[in-house]
């Protein structure tokens, strides 16, 4: 009893609010989405709005029943659970249904399910227990590459089901990694392959560029290499001497090759990148020899890495991806135009957004979203709908709402003393900050159209019920945040 | 110590992550601010996705005669509409019954519905045509059926309906705009109708008013969701003003009749007000000939067919005036002080310019006066003038040319030359030489009035418009001046232009047209017009003949009633009918008749009949 009423007065009410806020401003926006000029009913089970009353009712069950368990029960079935989800997801895979070539929705009876919502929840879980064990480090390999393990499993069984959305979404949780002591290296060099990656793809064999022999993409990737190269060297050793060297030295090939290429075409430019990276690549090796420090090598190993990278880049974006997948990454990089075809969504959903102006057109009033031109309006793409409505302000106003809602929960996290609740609590955000991220950025077009929701916002109960959760564990477990638990 | 350090690792790592967040948020933040403030093209693709503006067409103006009979109104043409995608489980079989055509036929025009490439904007969901204008009687057959036909329906659209099978090419006609229309004007759309010849063309701004915009909003299907802010935003059509015609149909329909089986051209003018009352071109058709489907095909039948039913001869037709121009040569000589009316001049059956070359004349008594002039239409008598006019006035002008080119202002100032200007597209100037033409043709020095004789009396280097010659009975009448002949008389509420109100004027003495018009009543009373006179009215005219080079010549008239308070100017041309006094005098004399009186006296039933019935061709 006594226990109870501590929790009560202990949970953080403005987390809540927050959630509520959302969820009903998502069924308003879900509202207008749907919204049909002929029939405006505001409560009808029948259409997806009113689906939605349902769900979220229900999400609101679900909240409380989190509440009322106690907070130990997730710390000690943290296991139970990712051992379950695991054998669950892979079930799926065969009992699915074909949805346009996933197999992720359970059918029981008229009411579908996707389990992967849920294996978010449970490798969390499973990751905040196994992080915060006794005499765990990240620095321990064996540590590091189990935690790996946790993340990636349910990931690669989820792409199994053709739901690479969903699967990428467990790449959010290196942050918690690096929250926990992972060295910061690994993500910038993690950032870097995607930037190289994308500077391959983005520039090589520019459509608009009749020289097709010269790859612009290499060029830029190796020259940014080289760069970030001599950055590395002065963080990690400020010897001036060979930075000036590699700059001077870069400098002059650049010259000499820039001015040869000038009289000289055939002699390409790409030939001059490749020099360069080649020749720093060598005085890197070269001083490491002569001052015996890894540093200079590790730098060396970088290059080396970047030139293997972009050299494969190319072959495994035209033989890994499967075309559609392509497509997509080529739209988003501006390599393709085709407003009626594949980029089609992209295209509708700027065009949905841009026409809301500064202010909007006003609630209900969007004509874009709601007469079918933006496809999936009320679940990926219902950012639109707010965009269009709201204009700039209201949506602007939306994202720093959301953004402060995700800082609220690093707030939380920090102010754990138990180490299961803080490590939840950063997967959480981790989680949230990559729906955010990935489903905004594909609705405005910086980022490739990959199928995931905004989280209380998008219309569908798994989706909702698996966040719900997700945040009313963080919730339960903030309000025993004074009972130190067990472990360190 | 250590401890400290790993709390402050783990406080920049916090750090790091929550500027994470709030670098993502910025991110966005600056996206949406391009996307939508920065940008405006977003907005342009959104309203054209989603808004259907539908076209309200407003009524098109009636036309209506000068007694306020309708001539032209609009009557409703039904459009069958087939959308594709509601036409399930569709009885082809009955259906190609009802509106008789075969199943290969039903299936040929699918097919066209479906090429894309001929009909860009088909869709599945959205209304096509079918069948395009088919009569009251098949929408009543298919009406009654149609329930049994999904996806199916008859679209009301508005044509034009004519109350008299005349005045076609006067009138004009609607057709589709054409491709280069719909670039210079962009109030029009594909598909929209527009006058394309005649009045509903010259008038089309004033008839067809201002289309309205209703705003349906439309889902990516093309489907209609219903009306856009419950109309507000809608503008209603403005309809299309009436135009009120000089014209007397009645007459116009009369003058038809008269022209039938002939080639030529009745042109009546209100001298008063330059109106035209009737302006007939034979032969002559049915304008709903040009409506409605067979439109195209009738068309081309029209434009194919040798006696040229489409060229609308009063306007466009360019004759030499023979020797209804003596008229014109009479009133310059007499105000240069060359004529008196008793100004006496022989003929020798001709005029001698030379010892033995000479302007050829019929028998007449000689010597003769200026009005007996006139009422034997004496060649010589011209010739002598033009000689005094151009050759022995070289004192007062300097030279010939001066002297043509007072001649030439003279005959301009009277509506030759350039053209009138009437309200009718493709009207046709005539040809009245410049001096320095023929100084190019003969040199400076090598020409006089005899080199360029023939034009004294209305041949030679002279061409003009029928119009011109009725708007030259018209100057007679008014004695002095003209109004330019104009067809329409009130647009909506409002007079015609002040272009067609405003008096053009020559300087010539009111003594000088009593003695032309002396000479044109002795014509039609005991002259060369003797067979047009009309019981109790006093009627003036002159009769020509236009020499045609290719087989008959065309015989012309002009003249006006009554002579003392002209109520209409006329000219009649009969093509290839050989003397100017057999035809068209008394053509023009019926229409003065049936003008002034409305009808036709009995002792003339038997001319009437038999200008009716006789045909040149």
């Amino acid at each position: 009893m006594r226990q109870r009423e501590n929790v009560l007065r202990m949970i953080d009410w403005l987390t809540i609010g927050l959630y509520l806020l959302l969820v009903v401003f998502g069924w308003f926006t879900i509202y207008a989405a749907s919204y049909d000029f002929d029939n405006s009913s505001w409560i009808d089970f029948s259409a997806r709005h009113g689906k939605q009353l349902i769900w979220i009712a229900f999400a609101l069950v679900l909240a409380v029943l989190v509440l009322l368990i106690d907070s130990k029960f997730y710390n000690n079935f943290a296991y139970v659970f990712y051992a379950l989800m695991i054998g669950l997801l892979i079930v799926t895979i065969f009992v699915a249904p074909d949805v346009k070539g996933s197999h992720s929705w359970i059918r029981i009876g008229s009411f579908q399910i996707q389990p992967a919502e849920f294996a978010k929840y449970a490798t969390l879980l499973c990751l905040a227990k196994f992080m915060s064990s006794y005499q765990f480090t990240i620095q321990n390999k064996r540590n590091l590459l189990l935690s790996l393990f946790i993340i990636f499993l349910p990931a690669l069984i989820i792409i199994a089901q053709s739901e690479t959305g969903s699967a990428l979404v467990f790449f959010s949780l290196l942050l918690v990694l690096f929250r926990e002591g992972m060295n910061g290296i690994v993500l910038v060099l993690g950032a870097l392959a995607v930037l190289f990656f994308i500077l391959v793809l983005r520039f090589n064999n520019l459509p608009d560029v009749g020289d097709t022999s010269e790859l612009y993409g290499f060029i830029c990737a190796f020259v940014v290499a080289c760069l970030v190269a001599v950055l590395f060297v002065y963080l990690y050793t400020r010897d001036k001497i060979c930075v000036r060297a590699l700059l001077v030295s870069g400098g002059i090939i650049w010259l000499v090759g820039g001015i040869v290429h000038y009289f000289y075409p055939g002699i390409l430019l790409t030939w001059v990148a490749y020099v360069q990276i080649g020749i720093t690549m060598m005085m890197l090796l070269g001083w490491s020899f002569r001052v015996r420090r890894k540093a200079y090598f590790m730098v060396a190993l970088f290059l080396v890495a970047t030139i293997g990278l972009a050299m494969t880049a190319d072959y495994a974006f035209n033989k890994v991806l499967a075309p559609h997948q392509q497509i997509r990454i080529k739209i988003v990089l501006g390599l393709e135009d085709d407003p009626q075809g594949a980029g089609y969504n992209v295209r509708q959903s700027q065009i949905a957004i841009g026409s809301g102006g500064v202010t909007g057109k006003g609630y209900l009033n969007g004509t874009q979203t709601k007469l079918n031109y933006v496809p999936e309006q009320d679940t990926d793409f219902i950012f639109c709908t707010i965009g269009e409505e709201h204009g700039f302000l209201g949506s602007s106003l939306f994202v720093i709402v959301y953004a402060f809602f995700m800082i609220r929960l690093i707030y939380i996290a920090e102010r754990q003393r138990s180490a299961f609740s803080r490590i939840y609590g950063y997967g959480l955000v981790s989680i949230f900050l990559f729906h955010f991220f990935i489903n905004l950025g594909m609705v405005t077009g910086i980022t490739p159209v990959i199928g995931i929701p905004l989280p209380f916002i998008s219309y569908g109960g798994s989706s909702l019920w698996g966040f719900t959760i997700m945040l009313f564990t963080f919730i339960r477990l903030d309000a025993n945040r004074m009972e130190v638990l067990q472990h360190r | 110590m250590q401890y400290k350090r790993k709390h402050q690792d783990s406080r920049s790592r916090q750090i790091v992550i929550a500027m994470l967040v709030v670098l993502v948020a910025v991110l966005f933040i600056l996206r949406l601010f391009s996307l939508q403030v920065l940008n405006d093209t977003y907005k342009d693709s959104a309203d054209s996705n989603a808004f259907l503006r539908k076209t309200i067409y407003p009524s098109r103006g009636l036309i209506l005669d000068r007694d306020g009979r309708l001539v032209v109104s609009n009557q409703p043409v039904y459009d069958v509409m087939m959308v594709m995608r509601e036409m399930v489980n569709f009885d082809t079989l009955s259906f190609c019954e009802v509106m008789n055509i075969s199943k290969a036929g039903f299936d040929e025009r699918i097919k066209e519905i479906k090429n894309r490439r001929k009909n860009p904007a088909y869709s599945r969901y959205t209304p096509q045509v079918f069948i395009p204008q088919i009569s009251f009687e098949e929408y009543g057959l298919l009406q009654e059926k149609l329930f049994r036909f999904p996806g199916i329906f008859v679209q009301q659209r508005v044509a034009r309906q004519y109350t008299l099978p005349c005045a076609a090419l006067q009138i004009g006609s609607l057709g589709e705009v054409t491709q280069r229309q719909l670039q210079e004007d962009s109030y029009y759309k594909r598909g929209d109708h527009k006058g394309q010849s005649g009045i509903e063309k010259q008038y089309e701004e004033a008839l067809r008013g201002q289309k309205g915009v209703e705003i349906l909003l439309r889902d990516v299907h093309g489907r209609i969701k219903g009306k856009y802010n419950d109309g507000a935003n809608d503008i209603a059509p403005i309809p299309g003003k009436n135009l009120q015609l000089g014209m007397d149909l009645e007459l116009q329909a009369y003058g038809e009749q008269l022209m039938q089986g002939k080639m030529g051209s009745i042109v009546a003018i209100e001298p008063k007000t330059g109106e035209i009352l009737a302006m007939v071109s034979a032969p002559s058709f049915d304008p709903a000939l040009l409506v409605g489907r067979e439109r195209s095909q009738n068309y081309a039948q029209l434009s194919s067919d040798e006696t040229k039913p489409l060229f609308n001869r009063p306007v466009m037709a360019q004759y030499p005036p023979g020797s209804t121009f003596k008229l014109v040569q009479a009133l310059i000589m007499q105000q240069e002080g060359i004529f008196t009316r008793n100004t006496l001049l022989p003929c020798k059956k001709g005029y001698y310019y030379t010892r033995t070359r000479k302007v050829g004349c019929h028998d007449h008594k000689s010597p003769i006066d200026l009005p007996t002039s006139i009422e034997t239409s004496c060649n010589a008598y011209y010739c002598y003038g033009m000689h005094r006019m151009l050759d022995e006035r070289l004192d007062k002008y300097g030279s010939v040319q001066g002297a043509y080119n007072v001649w030439r202002d003279y005959v301009f100032g009277m509506g030759f030359g350039d053209e009138l200007g009437i309200d009718y597209p493709g009207e046709k100037g005539g040809v009245v030489y410049r001096s320095s033409t023929y100084d190019k043709i003969y040199g400076k020095r090598g020409w006089r009035s005899s080199t360029i004789i023939s034009i004294s009396i209305g041949q030679g280097e002279l061409l003009a418009t029928p119009l011109q010659i009725a708007n030259l009975a018209a100057f007679i009448a008014n004695k002095g001046y003209f109004y330019t002949p104009h067809l329409v008389r009130m647009v909506g509420n409002d007079s015609v232009d002040v272009q067609y109100r405003t008096p053009h004027k020559v300087t010539i003495k009111d003594a000088y047209f009593d003695v032309v018009i002396e000479g044109m009543y002795r014509a039609v009373k005991k002259g060369t017009a003797r067979f047009g006179q009309i019981p109790g009215v006093e009627f003036c005219g002159k009769t020509g003949t236009a020499q045609n080079p290719h087989g008959d010549d065309h015989s012309i008239f002009m003249g006006f009633a009554p002579k003392d308070d002209p109520q209409i100017a006329i000219a009649v041309y009969v093509e290839n009918s050989g003397f100017g006094a057999t035809w068209a005098v008394p053509i023009a004399s019926l229409m003065i008749e049936k003008y002034l009186h409305r009808t036709i006296d009995p002792s003339r039933k038997a001319i009437e009949q038999r200008m009716m019935e006789k045909s040149f061709y």
